[in-house]
């Protein structure tokens, strides 16, 4: 059963951290602002969800695990917002319209 | 301790080291700024490494956040005047003056961090014994609040006298008026719904981080940056305008924390024959007077000196 729920554990983990390498690959090789900040938001939303998911297979407390999917939601929340807000400068015409 | 986490603390050593370098070499005055905050979120790892949980969120928000985003905001300020004329080239001798500034001011440095005494003087034990005395449960707030609280005072006025001197940079005609560029919500955006989702939620993890700061890592500096950090979105999105520095509500607001702080210091005189003096019985009472007031006013300065000086007239 451990070795089923480390497995698993492993792989999302894994699974995640290739999403945070491809964030990265993308935001130093896209040629514009916006596809930069797609990128970006990959390997917050996808990686940090994925490395989360592959935490709460570890026998943990009940809180513990709930606490590790709000930090999750806050940065889902959070990412969005201000990509949204460095979107809004990068586009042309800028923030002053 | 196996020999993988010290590994990742030698990585990290080098990444922080690396980061700093590159922050320094970098041209670009843009370049530099986010090398500075990278400097700083790395630099949180290092503490939270270090096992100090209540000066690593510190140093995220206010070290790398706060410090990071005034200097984004005068790097663009000074977009303009980046390259320097070539008269302001500085000459050999002012160079090499300043080279063997750094190189003294290292080897001082470097000096005392191998001569220091081993183990180092502490006052933690002193200060774990007398904690009962304060009411509180988390010995660094005791510090800030009881032990040291004339620093914390201090602290506050610095912040007033920093947004007194933002403010001070504002032309004659707009002197009282709106800080700052007036944002308008985009109708068909996401933005301002998304700022309206998570202003709520970041207004209610910066009053649990104040208020949570008497028993465990937090606390009202860190808690501040995040209500300010909030106020300052919801301006950003066009939700809300930046309040007019002559209104008289902000002016109260921002030196509510330390007239308080003082007020309460100055009875202290009375209450306990000492500035600053808590009678034990109503401790914790009077630690809480302060610190609401305290974060407020620290997160109403931190969002103003975001916001800049004064830049639409009052009409």
């Amino acid at each position: 059963m451990s070795f089923a729920l480390d497995a698993l554990t492993i792989l999302a983990v894994s699974t995640g951290a290739f999403f945070f390498l491809a964030g990265t690959v993308g935001l130093l090789r896209f040629p514009d602002a916006l596809s930069r900040l797609h990128a970006l938001t990959k390997a917050d939303n996808l990686g940090l969800g994925l490395v989360v998911l592959g935490l709460l297979f570890q026998p943990e407390e009940l809180f513990a695990g709930l606490k590790l999917v709000t930090v999750w939601l806050l940065t889902l929340l959070a990412g969005a917002t201000v990509t949204q807000l460095i979107a809004r400068t990068a586009r042309p015409g800028g923030a002053q319209e | 301790m196996t020999d993988r986490p010290l590994a990742l603390d030698i990585g990290l050593a080098f990444l922080v080291l690396g980061v700093a370098v590159w922050t320094i070499a970098a041209r670009d005055t843009f370049a530099a700024v986010v090398g500075f905050v990278a400097f700083g979120l790395l630099l949180t790892l290092v503490w939270a490494r270090l096992a100090a949980p209540d000066v690593a969120p510190t140093e995220a928000a206010i070290g790398s956040g706060v410090t990071g985003g005034l200097l984004l905001g005068a790097s663009t300020r000074l977009h303009g005047t980046q390259t320097p004329a070539p008269g302001e080239k500085p000459g050999a001798i002012l160079r090499l003056a300043a080279a063997a500034l750094c190189t003294v001011v290292s080897a001082g440095l470097a000096a005392i961090v191998l001569l220091l005494p081993e183990p180092a003087p502490t006052l933690a034990p002193q200060a774990a014994t007398n904690i009962s005395a304060t009411g509180l449960g988390n010995p660094v707030t005791a510090v800030l609040m009881a032990y040291r609280a004339i620093d914390t005072l201090l602290e506050t006025v610095v912040l007033l006298l920093a947004l007194v001197g933002v403010w001070s940079l504002a032309p004659d005609r707009v002197w009282g008026g709106f800080p700052g560029p007036r944002h308008h919500a985009d109708p068909d955006g996401l933005l301002p719904f998304m700022a309206q989702l998570l202003v709520p939620v970041g207004l209610l993890v910066g009053i649990y981080i104040f208020w949570v700061g008497s028993v465990a890592p937090g606390g009202e500096f860190q808690g501040a940056t995040i209500l300010a950090a909030m106020w300052v979105l919801a301006m950003m999105a066009g939700l809300v305008d930046a309040p007019a520095v002559s209104r008289r509500w902000l002016r109260l607001l921002l030196v509510a924390g330390p007239a308080v702080f003082f007020a309460i210091g100055l009875a202290g005189f009375a209450m306990a024959g000492a500035f600053l003096a808590y009678p034990e019985a109503y401790a914790k009472l009077l630690i809480v007077t302060i610190e609401v007031p305290v974060t407020l006013s620290i997160a109403t300065m931190l969002a103003l000196l975001v916001a800049g000086p004064p830049e639409r007239a009052l009409r």
